[in-house]
């Protein structure tokens, strides 16, 4: 019988990651930010059916970056809690400080247990009666959860895109005026790179809009984007 | 729970509930009543809830059983929607409740049956449809209109005559509620609308452009039109 190799705890853990993060950058960007009547929630994804932002309750959506197949496995499970609970107790009791702490559990004890960690990135937000109470929450393969504000921008090349909404990102602007950031964020290349225009058919697009009654879930369609888009060059 | 043989569970019980297609989709309406026995157990209960965007359920039968059946039945089709990302078809809600009322067989046999009416736009074929069934789950689809509950009889008498191909939305409210009005002057557990308290049937309304509830303003003021009516005619 041969003797296995030691390899140390740190080394096991920081190759863990390294392979999640490497999977999370291969893929395209997706933000959330808030805006005055809600949280919009946009990437780049020319897949229509396969979606990476998702309703999971009334007022809470979801969205990922990563592995199709892990993300989408953490959200069946995400509105399968949610829907238990609101129907266990009442539906006002459903909050994403608890979805996001059921996620944190899970991707917490897949990194350590399983022996690939789940290569994804998520945020759960929750859209609240103003923008103060908004919730947004990041967490990572490992199961780390940050609690955010104003904005979140995952996987991708994340960085130039932070940098463009750390500048221009205001709380109380409106819905075009989100969108139109958005996508000027989503289109910034990284350094050294060339800039690369997304096109309408291959953005998607949501709203957590906090003035609809019950499910405050919506998504932007290709005409509404073409249209709110459409008044940027006029 | 088996009871003793010849009693019955004293609970609140449901009463008329009536549906009626129209070119652009389906209504469906019902009384505020609940009995107890000779006893008005509530005079404001609502029977016709949303299922989703694009139905609706009535229910008759005893209160309490049904109003919890149509809680899971509505977060079922939700959790369909969130899951499949698109709403399930109008048959497969109507399968679905089946489903779930014969999972209440035992209870029903106990003498507490939940007997709903379902009802909703079906975004294949474009039309409004209308689902009955009986305790057991069989699930019958019904033509033009319908009416379960102990006033049914009643409404449905009153909807034969008055049920037009060519109805509009308004024609249908207002023979619903006319319907309604029918149930209650002849059977005693189905309330009639009450001025003095102003309270006045549930409606809905399901068209492609999804479910809306009729406003109280508008009710009222159908409501009123008929009782006028009646002033004259009582047998309308």
């Amino acid at each position: 019988m041969s003797t296995p190799f030691y390899v140390s705890p740190e080394q096991v853990m920081r190759d863990k990651s390294d392979y999640a993060r490497k999977g999370i950058a291969r893929g395209r960007s997706v933000l959330v930010m808030t805006y005055a009547d809600g949280i919009l929630l946009c990437g780049e994804n020319p897949n229509k059916a396969l979606h990476k932002i998702s309703e999971i309750y009334d007022r809470i959506a979801f969205a990922a970056v990563g592995k199709y197949n892990e993300f989408e496995n953490l959200r069946v499970a995400g509105v399968r809690y949610a829907d238990f609970t609101g129907y266990r107790y009442d539906r006002i009791d459903v909050t994403s400080r608890g979805l996001a702490n059921a996620y944190a559990q899970q991707l917490g004890a897949i990194f350590t247990e399983a022996g690939k960690p789940f290569e994804v990135e998520l945020t759960v937000a929750e859209v609240g009666p103003s923008v103060a109470d908004d919730q947004l929450y990041r967490l990572t393969f490992d199961g780390m959860v940050q609690e955010e504000h104003g904005f979140i921008v995952m996987g991708g090349t994340a960085d130039p895109i932070t940098a463009v909404l750390r500048e221009e990102h205001v709380a109380d602007a409106d819905l075009d005026t989100a969108v139109r950031l958005a996508l000027k964020a989503l289109s910034t290349p990284a350094e050294g790179a060339e800039r690369r225009d997304i096109p309408v058919d291959a953005i998607e697009a949501a709203v957590l809009d906090r003035t609809r009654p019950r499910r405050a879930f919506k998504r932007l369609t290709a005409e509404r984007l073409s249209t709110i888009l459409g008044t940027t060059s006029s | 729970m088996r009871l003793p043989e010849g009693s019955t569970v004293e609970a609140p019980h449901g009463t008329t509930i009536v549906a009626v297609t129209h070119a652009g989709g389906v209504i469906m309406a019902g009384d505020r009543r609940a009995t107890m026995g000779n006893i008005i157990a509530q005079r404001d209960i609502e029977k016709v809830f949303p299922a989703d965007d694009y139905s609706c359920v009535g229910i008759a039968g005893t209160a309490g059983l049904a109003i919890e059946m149509v809680r899971l039945f509505q977060v079922e089709l939700e959790h369909y929607e969130k899951l499949e990302g698109s709403t399930m078809s109008l048959d497969g809600k109507a399968n679905r409740l089946s489903n779930m009322i014969r999972g209440n067989l035992a209870m029903a046999m106990q003498g507490l049956a939940v007997v709903p009416l379902f009802a909703g736009y079906d975004l294949e074929k474009r039309v409004g449809r209308i689902f009955s069934y009986d305790v057991t789950g069989g699930r019958y689809e019904e033509h033009s209109f319908h009416s379960v509950g102990s006033g049914s009889v009643f409404a449905r008498g009153a909807l034969k005559k008055k049920y037009r191909e060519d109805a509009t939305e308004a024609d249908a409210v207002r023979m619903s509620v006319d319907a309604l009005y029918d149930a209650a002057d002849d059977d005693s557990a189905t309330g009639g609308p009450d001025l003095a308290r102003r309270i006045f049937p549930v409606v809905m309304t399901v068209t492609a452009d999804g479910l809306r509830r009729v406003p109280e303003d508008e009710v009222s003021a159908v409501v009123e039109a008929i009782v006028a009516e009646r002033m004259t005619r009582p047998g309308g």
